[in-house]
């Protein structure tokens, strides 16, 4: 009835207020303890010597945009996923394809590898994640082993392993996250809190387990307690959608990088914002980051079709890579620090080191 | 490919944000004091004015922004690939040229972001247009595009053809400078809404995003959102925060530890595979290496976290444990990481192996946690779920964190393995023109040794030799 409609509408803007309030005041206190800037810690540092980074392994076989990549625990292998439906697991240092699929879907905007190198997932605008185990035998089908194991309601746009090869966690374009149990495709919880689209996710590394962040199209970074659910921290300082969300080693921080041109480092334990990488000349949006193994540099990928390293103590950008010949759309660095490799929307994959 | 339809309503969201800073940089150089150097382009008879020079556009951006010319170059390439300038002379290339090319800023009207909705009806009458001022002058990709317009809007073909004249008439009413520059701008408007092929299609975009929410929400779901929102702000404020100049030091202290350990940073040895095509260095650190190297050994003392992760100093960890007499703590730990992360189905039967191996009363490697965490597992127990031992392994973690660990370090074993462990010589590079032997295979993880197969060759190149 109207007189309900105008009372829910009073309802709605008070909550809003109340909301704004709370934000301002929570700034407030985040505010307080922070009394040093990353970059005045950092003049104790040494500064990074010359810094060469050149393309060892270019990987082509991909007949259409790479929209996402993953490095298999061994250093060398990796799968990676693309707009026209396939999946293809390579060994990179060879450069050698091991294993393709092609999907029923196209814009395979997630895929990873499994912890212990038996397995791949993937997905995109089927709304799913499935689950294809890997074999060499030549008269086994890939595609007729495969596993359907998360349901969305929109497009999947990030997918991880936990721990083992019996868990996966998604994050998807209908605002979720959520954790499934592989065998069975059990929902074994799901994450709600996103106003948006949830365009990234990553796992923590922290020794206790149990943590893992999101980034999504409200600006939002959040962090989630997967044993309950719940939202345990949010950042809201980004001024466009978030693409890509990553730990830094020591699990304390993590990095994101956004379509307002900016990578953002967000501290834990002091719970703010502590750095911005940006630069006046890059305008395009940074598509994926990561992080080097000692947490020194950040590398990130942009839609400009460039990467641009970061010195993430002293907030300097340190170098710009050229060679990609459109967008950067993926960028991982291997599992042992040796190299890192980036995936674009110009069909290849090359490895830096 | 079309192009996406101006944003829909809904979501005050701005989409590709990149356009409207794209337009500030192009604004600026326009200043008629910071901006770049304007001139008069004379093209055979006409003179137009307000022509700037690719090269001094590169200078411009060199200056502005403090970046090398390779970077200005690229930005400046990107300018011209959106629209925002375009070449007064062979206008259907959008490239950037550092030289005397001319180029112009194109009118605000026809700027990338106003997403024109550039329907096929405006493509085909400019094809019209283009036709009917000079014949054949239709390149081979735009013919066939026309020939398929033809088809699609036969319908409206008169109106097409009718609005074509029109236009054309208009046009000859102008000045010889002003049509050539209109000319330019409708062209560039269009190769970058209908790019040639094998030209980039700067207006793509993925999937659409955000659509989720640009529908009119009921209002109950937006009250929770809401609600929620405020449940979470309060308990951020009541959260416990730790001092900026703590948090940041604690990165100093990571970056310096590791920093010797950082492939990228500090390079490895014997060599980056990726860069000397040999995979010595991940023979010499496989999971499973008899000899670890004295940086990897060094690394097992950085944190405990550090050691559980590698399989080799778990192991050397499991034996110190072994000597003292607790080696089941670290079994059990691995027993509830097993159970965390393993299948639904397997929850009940992992939790029971557990109990029955390390909480029961008289269990055969009995853990000691104290009474109360005790107490509490064996309740949950009775109704099994994955995170049913957390409690307990948090303690036995923490156990063996602030107890066990600490003394491994100053145990004669691991002093042992610090001593014993050496440093991979450095490995030359393979100097041309010695033929370059084929990059080495490894057996995939996916492939099992009872799977039949030959396991391939993937033993370490020549001169991985350890000091």
């Amino acid at each position: 009835m109207a007189t309900d409609g105008l009372h829910e509408n009073e309802t709605l803007a008070s909550l809003k207020m109340e909301a704004e309030s709370l934000k301002g005041k929570l700034e407030e206190e985040r505010a307080k303890l922070h009394d040093v800037e990353l970059h005045q810690v950092a003049e104790r540092v040494e500064a990074l010597g010359q810094f060469v980074m050149k393309t060892r392994r270019t990987l082509k076989g991909h007949g259409n945009k790479v929209l996402c990549m993953d490095w298999c625990k061994d250093k060398r292998r990796i799968v990676s996923s693309s707009q026209d439906g396939k999946v293809i697991v390579w060994d990179s240092f060879t450069t050698n394809k091991e294993h393709a699929v092609t999907m029923p879907c196209t814009w395979v905007m997630a895929c990873a590898y499994a912890p212990s190198g038996c397995a791949i997932a993937c997905g995109g605008l089927d709304n799913k994640c499935s689950v294809y185990p890997l074999t060499f035998d030549k008269n086994e089908n890939m595609a007729a082993k495969k596993k359907s194991v998360a349901m969305h309601t929109n497009y999947l746009s990030a997918c991880s392993f936990t721990n083992s090869d019996m868990q996966i966690l998604t994050a998807s374009g209908d605002g979720t996250c959520a954790l499934w149990d592989v065998e069975s495709g059990q929902l074994l919880q799901s994450f709600h809190g996103h106003g948006a689209d949830v365009l990234c996710l990553d796992l923590a590394p922290s020794e206790t387990g149990n943590t893992f962040v999101s980034g999504g199209c409200d600006k939002k970074a959040m962090v989630w307690d997967m044993r309950s659910g719940q939202c345990v921290q949010a950042f809201e300082t980004h001024e466009s959608d978030i693409n890509s969300v990553r730990y830094y080693p020591s699990g304390d921080a993590f990095a994101s990088g956004s379509d307002d041109a900016t990578c953002r480092l967000y501290d834990l334990r002091a719970d703010r914002e502590v750095a911005i990488y940006s630069k006046e000349s890059i305008i395009f949006g940074a598509s994926s980051v990561d992080f080097s193994l000692s947490g020194r540099l950040l590398f990130a990928g942009y839609n400009d079709y460039t990467i641009n390293v970061w010195d993430v103590l002293k907030g300097a950008r340190v170098s710009i890579l050229f060679g990609h010949e459109n967008r950067v759309s993926t960028l991982r660095v291997s599992p042992d620090g040796t190299a890192f490799c980036s995936g674009s929307w110009d069909h290849t994959l090359r490895v830096w080191a | 490919m079309a192009t996406g339809p101006a944003p829909s309503g809904g979501r005050p969201r701005e989409q590709r944000p990149h356009l409207s800073k794209m337009e500030r940089v192009v604004v600026s150089m326009q200043d008629p004091d910071q901006g770049v150097k304007m001139r008069s382009q004379r093209l055979l008879i006409t003179v137009v004015p307000h022509a700037v020079a690719g090269g001094d556009v590169v200078e411009w951006l060199i200056q502005k922004f403090c970046i090398p010319q390779e970077e200005a170059l690229h930005l400046g390439t990107l300018l011209v690939q959106h629209g925002y300038l375009y070449p007064l002379r062979d206008p259907g290339i959008l490239v950037l040229r550092p030289d005397e090319t001319p180029y112009r800023f194109q009118t605000p009207y026809f700027w990338t972001s106003t997403l024109w909705p550039a329907a096929e009806m405006d493509y085909a009458i400019y094809l019209a247009k283009k036709n009917m001022r000079k014949h054949g002058a239709l390149l081979d990709h735009e013919k066939e595009r026309y020939v398929q317009l033809h088809k699609r809007i036969n319908h409206a073909w008169d109106l097409v053809l009718m609005q074509a004249r029109e236009q054309l008439r208009a046009a000859k009413r102008r000045r010889k400078g002003d049509r050539l520059v209109i000319a330019c701008q409708e062209q560039t408007f269009w190769l970058v809404n209908r790019p040639p092929p094998g030209a980039p299609n700067v207006l793509e975009q993925g999937p659409e995003r955000g659509c989720c929410t640009a529908s009119p929400v009921q209002m109950t779901k937006s009250l929770d959102f809401y609600k929620r929102e405020i449940e979470r702000y309060r308990k951020a404020l009541g959260r416990a925060r730790v001092k900026s100049s703590v948090c940041l030091e604690a990165y100093l202290q990571y970056s310096v530890q590791h920093r010797l350990h950082d492939p990228i940073l500090s390079g490895c040895l014997p060599g980056n595979p990726w860069i000397t095509d040999n995979a010595a260095y991940w023979a010499v650190n496989s999971p499973t290496a008899a000899a670890p190297t004295k940086l990897r050994v060094e690394r097992w003392a950085f944190s405990f976290q550090e050691l559980l992760e590698d399989p080799l100093g778990r192991a050397h960890f499991m034996d110190f444990l072994g000597k003292e007499f607790s080696a089941e703590n670290l079994s059990f730990w691995e027993a509830c990481e097993e159970l965390r992360y393993g299948g639904q189905a397997q929850v009940p039967a992992l939790a029971d192996a557990a109990y029955q191996q390390f909480l029961a009363p008289g269990a055969a490697r009995w853990v000691n946690i104290d009474s109360r965490t005790m107490e509490r597992t064996l309740e949950g127990l009775r109704q099994p779920h994955r995170y049913v031992l957390d409690d307990a392994q948090l303690h036995i973690y923490m156990l063996m964190k602030k107890d066990s660990y600490p003394r491994f370090l100053k145990s004669d074993l691991y002093k042992g393995l610090l001593a014993e462990a050496g440093i991979p010589l450095e490995m030359k590079r393979r100097v041309f023109p010695f033929p370059r032997k084929p990059w080495h295979s490894s057996p995939s993880p996916a492939v099992l040794p009872t799977s039949g197969e030959p396991m391939v060759a993937g033993g370490p190149g020549d001169g991985d030799k350890v000091a």
